[in-house]
């Protein structure tokens, strides 16, 4: 089986042995202080198979993602760095994942990025030289062709497992999968999803997919946010882009009183939603987007059922 | 048409810091259509200045002019020898024309009253849109006639990101507005125009030697030169 496999990821090898695969988000930190993702690392260490280190989140500048995959690696967690399109021009982005490849991570999500105007430097120029579907296509040729996007070739490729993502809660709604379909052909190996609230949109998105056969060329793992209060719930339905929270998830939320009850709520909320989306057929595993609030994200796992996380066998 | 916005009065007053002899030049065509820097406009300005000068105890002569087009070296030779009785030019016409009349009259110090901004279109009395980027490789043959290079936030090729609700971009104009998606539009087009596989092919990346990344362009038009 080895010999199939494209970066040989732990990611990757579970995928691939079938096993329902867990990840969750770590966000890096608007410092030069490294033991921030030490200590990160080292809390979902044995609750998930990876971490996806953000690369500038909600355009905001913090530790890059590259060096924090590296240090989250160093501390036991196979990292799935994020690149985005919004900060690099084609030259950064293939030395960046050489220099990633170089230094052993395996695993890179391709994303667009939010833009600009969203983060801390909204006067900055945004780059935007290529696309996320243009991104997945440059990987996949640099690691299959051995080639650069300008054709020259390499004589050592980058072993990566290639992964993106997609909102099925965008509109065109009905474009949603077809999107996805474009960057399964640009060569994704798994995508992540938005967060999913919505659970009825979703499936209906995921029929979508699976009428395209996409379930059984790409990897899903269904996006899972942990609501940590009643405001949290009520700034994502109104004020994140991309973002679909139905009110009665909201009132549920805010039934209980404020504090621990409401996140306690919010977090069995998180492990009822991961129960029925492991049902959906397609679903190959979960991402957990705990923003800010990763310590949450062992105990989520475990009340889901989910640990002891499985060993990957070589 | 090239559109453009008058700058604060307060920069141009800066601009102007210690210059005692002004000629406002206007421009009559694309900066007159956008109702910023025609005649009428610099006569205006002309006026304010030596409004503000007076409450200041400045002693300073402001004149106006306009010439057709300062973007063209034949129509600056009508406004010359006025031009020539001033030092400092305060043109209103777009960068080019601001340009133009810097490299003629070589003597003078031209400043620009102007924030040239884009190239846009009118949608109603009074607003303009953008609608070009001058990329120097038009898509607009397979995106339905709407270009994703400026009316998409992030000029995206292969269809519209996670951000795109019910028609509009998540990204909000200078003013606070809702923003067309781009990406919608071309998919409601092609689908309309039975093109939709445009949408569903992978667009290659962009040329974008081309555009300004490219360096200063120039266009040589050989079957028009003289032979």
């Amino acid at each position: 089986m080895t010999a199939r496999l494209k970066a040989g990821s732990k990611l990757e090898r579970l995928l691939a042995a079938g096993a329902f695969t867990v990840t969750a988000e770590c966000g890096p930190p608007k410092s030069a202080d490294g033991m921030v993702i030490a200590d990160k690392a080292k809390l979902l260490v044995g609750s998930v198979d990876a971490v996806n280190i953000t690369d500038n989140q909600t355009a905001v500048a913090r530790i890059c993602s590259l060096a924090a995959s590296y240090l989250a690696q160093q501390n036991g967690c196979e990292a799935i760095m994020q690149m985005t399109c919004r900060d690099r021009n084609r030259l950064a982005m293939q030395a960046d994942i050489l220099g990633a490849a170089a230094l052993g991570i395996k695993n890179i999500l391709c994303l667009t990025g939010d833009h600009q105007s969203f983060g801390n430097h909204p006067q900055t120029r945004g780059v935007f030289d290529l696309d996320a579907v243009q991104l997945v296509r440059m990987f996949k040729d640099m690691r299959d062709e051995k080639k650069f996007q300008c054709g020259e070739e390499m004589p050592t490729e980058p072993r990566l497992f290639i992964g993106c993502a997609e909102n099925p809660f965008g509109d065109p709604f009905e474009f949603r999968a077809l999107r996805l379909k474009k960057k399964v052909e640009a060569g994704a190996d798994f995508v992540q999803t938005q967060c999913i609230f919505n659970i009825p949109k979703f499936k209906q998105w995921m029929e979508h997919v699976r009428v395209l056969g996409l379930h059984q060329e790409v990897k899903i793992l269904a996006g899972i946010t942990p609501i940590k209060g009643a405001g949290m719930a009520n700034y994502m339905k109104q004020s994140v882009p991309g973002m679909d929270v139905p009110q009665e998830i909201v009132d549920r939320i805010a039934a209980k009183d404020k504090g621990a009850p409401q996140q306690e709520e919010g977090k069995a909320l998180a492990v009822e939603m991961i129960k029925e989306l492991a049902e959906v057929e397609g679903i190959a595993g979960i991402h957990v987007m705990a923003v800010e609030w990763e310590p949450v994200v062992p105990e989520i796992v475990e009340r889901a059922g989910l640990l002891p996380r499985p060993a990957v066998t070589e | 048409m090239i559109t453009a916005e008058r700058k604060p009065f307060e920069e141009i007053l800066a601009l102007l810091a210690g210059h005692t002899k002004v000629l406002v030049a206007g421009c009559d065509t694309c900066v007159a259509v956008c109702l910023t820097g025609g005649e009428k406009e610099a006569e205006i300005l002309a006026a304010e200045l030596r409004i503000q000068a007076k409450k200041d105890g400045r002693d300073v002569h402001v004149e106006h002019t306009a010439a057709i087009r300062q973007c063209e070296w034949e129509y600056l030779d009508a406004i010359a020898e006025k031009v020539n009785e001033f030092p400092v030019v305060l043109s209103m016409a777009c960068g080019i024309g601001i340009q133009s009349m810097a490299e003629k009259f070589a003597d003078k110090l031209v400043l620009p009253a102007v924030n040239t901004n884009m190239l846009g279109m009118p949608q109603e009395h009074a607003v303009w849109l953008e609608r070009c980027g001058a990329c120097g490789d038009c898509v607009l043959g397979r995106t339905g006639g709407v270009c994703p290079i400026v009316r998409c936030s992030k000029s995206l090729l292969n269809g519209p990101c996670g951000g795109s609700h019910n028609g509009t971009c998540e990204v909000r104009g200078p003013g606070d507005e809702e923003i067309e998606c781009a990406w919608q539009l071309i998919h409601d087009k092609l689908y309309a125009q039975g093109r939709e596989d445009l949408i569903l092919e992978i667009v290659p990346p962009k040329d974008w030697s081309k555009s300004p990344c490219g360096g200063p362009r120039k266009m040589v038009k050989r079957e028009a030169r003289p032979v």
